[in-house]
């Protein structure tokens, strides 16, 4: 993994953007901060609509803001174009050029700026080694694979340098077995490189893959920016525990505050010691979450939780064992299947739910 | 499976029967309408001319050597027809000049109506197509009354101080210039548009983004992947203003002639069916020529960009 420091490549500050005008206008972006350090992979995740594009597309200098700054290594950008800003991107539809060879698109960026022939020559070679896409050098576009679009794409971006690398869900268009190998793929050039990666997705799992921290973003905001794990085991918003991953929701009433941790009464009366977002102070009635993988299936009676098997879905790897609590909530246990044969458990058996320590949350609102 | 095979078989040669069938009014049409009467344009050019027009039915290559040359009256030597040849160069400067300009004009304006949203691109195209629904003739005398010494033109020229005495501007080759220029805008524009309608303009953005000013976009991105729209308005409008006639006709006042007027002359007052025809033909060959040059040559461009 490259190395990442402190310092901000780019920094959005209170960036706003609006599309339309009087009753249709939208809010694509609400007032956005944020500051991606250098030689970081940093994901934008959210559902489509959520702003995460939009805020790429303002860094590429495509869209300009309505108000806010954009900087990059501590410079305002927002008034350059697009080609004044050593900043390149890899398209969602690659939009490689359909009247040029491979080598033609890869040289393109160097070309225009003005590098001398020999150089451009050089650096075409070692993008195409660095994709291994030596040997369809003087192919079309249109005579390549999706896959090896891709990585044109992308070589074509790398080519001049950029101090920071666009990516809009470049994996999208791709096949589940190419885009698992070009996320290993795209980590080992973000290394190779140190450029600074902003990485658009709406693939939570791409985005846990690949990414040194994440941030989740809805409605023209962004809810959360934290490392993968922090994301997944600390989701501070009901959306971000909902969007990434399964989760089960619990309600219940706080107890007490000791440090870190909160002890929450559930409804069922069984209290369970749970971690809070920093920053704030939970009281009275919250949600809890709890991961499916974080809880196990135990004899009745024992545990925390108790209930009714209500249905159970076997997964190959995993077996999902939906219960009917106590108290009519749903909660859903997720056994990893360690040994082969069917699951032991049955719809309409009475079960105990065991809680990993540590493992619960309480989300914001 | 030999019966499938041959039902098949069957079932495609009806289609193919059906497709002849289909096509044959626009067949005949070309058959009667164009190439009939070409072919006998082509035999009328070998033939002696008739005292009051018309031809005589005796074979004689007059028709085609006066063409390029003229017969001196008293020692029957040949010698350049100036005449003729001037003509043929101000036709193809005239209308290579337009096709250029059109060009020029026509380009921004698709790439205009090309970026609007989908349903303001409609109405630009129906306010492109708006001078089609008018006369040429009449076309042609709105421009007549534009530029003539005391149109509009001139008397802005002279009311804003520009000038004393009004321009000449009418009867002249910039006259049919202009005329031509304005009839065959939209044979320009159209096909531009119809192009620049498919390109992807996510390349324009990935063109900017990498380092390519506007004018670079424009010359290394959108223009070759436009190409297609350039040569096809080209030839819509190089064709038509070669063999132009109304317009050279009222706007060049009859001094400035054009191939079209040429022809008309042979068949008209010159009463020489035999050189009318035979300057038809070369003119038509002349279209052929350039049009096989202009492919030709756009086509080896492409090829180098292509690899």
């Amino acid at each position: 993994m490259a190395v990442t420091n402190d310092k901000a490549a780019i920094e959005a500050r209170g960036v706003s953007k609006l599309f339309g005008s009087g009753e249709h206008q939208v809010t694509a972006l609400d007032n956005v901060s944020v500051s991606i350090r250098e030689n970081e992979f940093f994901t934008l995740l959210g559902p489509s609509g959520c702003g995460k594009t939009t805020l790429l597309r303002l860094i590429a200098g495509f869209d300009f803001p309505n108000s806010g700054e954009i900087l990059l290594h501590g410079s305002d950008i927002a008034p350059l174009p697009p080609y004044k800003r050593p900043v390149n991107t890899v398209f969602q539809s690659y939009a490689l050029f359909p009247h040029m060879t491979v080598a033609e698109n890869i040289g393109f960026g160097l070309e225009m700026l003005g590098k001398p022939k020999s150089e451009v020559e050089a650096r075409v070679s070692a993008m195409l080694k660095l994709v291994h896409m030596e040997s369809m050098r003087e192919r079309r576009t249109s005579q390549i694979s999706g896959g090896q679009q891709q990585r044109v794409a992308l070589a074509r971006a790398l080519a001049p340098q950029p101090k920071v690398l666009l990516l809009d869900e470049p994996l999208s268009a791709l096949d589940y077995k190419l885009r698992k190998e070009m996320q290993i793929e795209l980590k080992r050039l973000q290394g190779e490189t140190g450029i600074t990666f902003i990485f658009v997705t709406h693939d939570q799992e791409e985005a846990l893959a690949m990414s040194d921290r994440i941030a989740v973003m809805s409605g023209g905001r962004i809810l959360q920016i934290g490392a993968p794990w922090e994301i997944y085991d600390r989701p501070a918003e009901r959306f971000v525990a909902d969007f990434i991953g399964e989760t089960n929701f619990l309600i219940g009433d706080v107890k007490s505050v000791e440090g870190e941790t909160a002890t929450v009464a559930l409804s069922s009366g069984a209290e369970i010691r749970s971690t809070f977002p920093a920053g704030t102070k939970p009281e009275g009635r919250v949600t809890v979450v709890i991961r499916p993988e974080h809880a196990q299936t135990v004899e009745p009676g024992a545990g925390l939780l108790s209930g009714t098997v209500a249905n159970v879905v076997y997964l190959g790897t995993d077996t999902h064992i939906h219960a009917t609590l106590d108290d009519g909530a749903h909660f859903v246990v997720r056994q990893q299947n360690a040994k082969s044969g069917r699951c032991s458990q049955e719809a309409g058996d009475r079960i105990g739910i065991a809680v990993s320590a540590g493992v619960a949350q309480i989300l914001k609102d | 499976m030999a019966a499938v095979a041959q039902t098949a078989e069957a079932r495609a040669r009806k289609d193919v029967a059906n497709r002849w069938l289909l096509s044959a009014p626009a067949l005949i049409i070309i058959l009667f309408a164009a190439i009939g009467p070409l072919f006998i344009v082509l035999v009328y050019s070998f033939l002696a001319p008739g005292p009051y027009g018309d031809v005589k039915w005796e074979f004689s290559w007059d028709g085609w050597t006066s063409v390029l040359f003229q017969r001196d009256i008293f020692d029957e030597t040949l010698s350049f027809a100036d005449a003729h040849l001037s003509i043929f160069w101000r036709s193809v400067k005239l209308s290579l000049a337009t096709t250029v300009i059109t060009l020029i004009v026509g380009f921004p304006t698709a790439y205009f109506i090309a970026t609007r949203r989908e349903r303001d691109r409609d109405i630009w195209l129906f306010l492109i197509t708006i001078p089609f629904w008018t006369n040429l003739l009449i076309r042609t005398f709105a421009v007549l009354e534009i530029i003539r010494n005391e149109g509009i033109v001139n008397k802005l020229l002279i009311g804003i101080g520009l000038t004393d005495t009004p321009i000449q501007m009418l009867f002249t080759d910039f006259a049919i210039m202009i005329g031509m220029v304005y009839v065959y805008l939209p044979l320009m524009v159209l096909p531009l548009y119809a192009s620049m309608e498919k390109l992807d303009f996510r390349l324009v953005e990935a063109g900017y983004d990498l380092y390519a000013t506007r004018f670079n976009v424009l010359r290394r991105i959108i223009f070759p992947l436009v190409k297609p729209g350039v040569i096809a308005g080209s030839i819509l409008v190089f064709i038509p203003s070669l063999g132009a006639y109304v317009t050279p006709s009222i706007l060049g006042g009859g001094k400035n002639l054009m191939i079209g007027n040429l022809i008309e002359l042979q068949f008209g007052q010159g009463r020489n069916w035999p050189l009318g025809a035979a300057l038809s033909i070369a003119l038509m060959v002349v279209v052929m020529i350039t049009l096989l040059v202009y492919v030709r040559n756009a086509g080896a461009g492409g090829e180098q960009h292509h690899g």
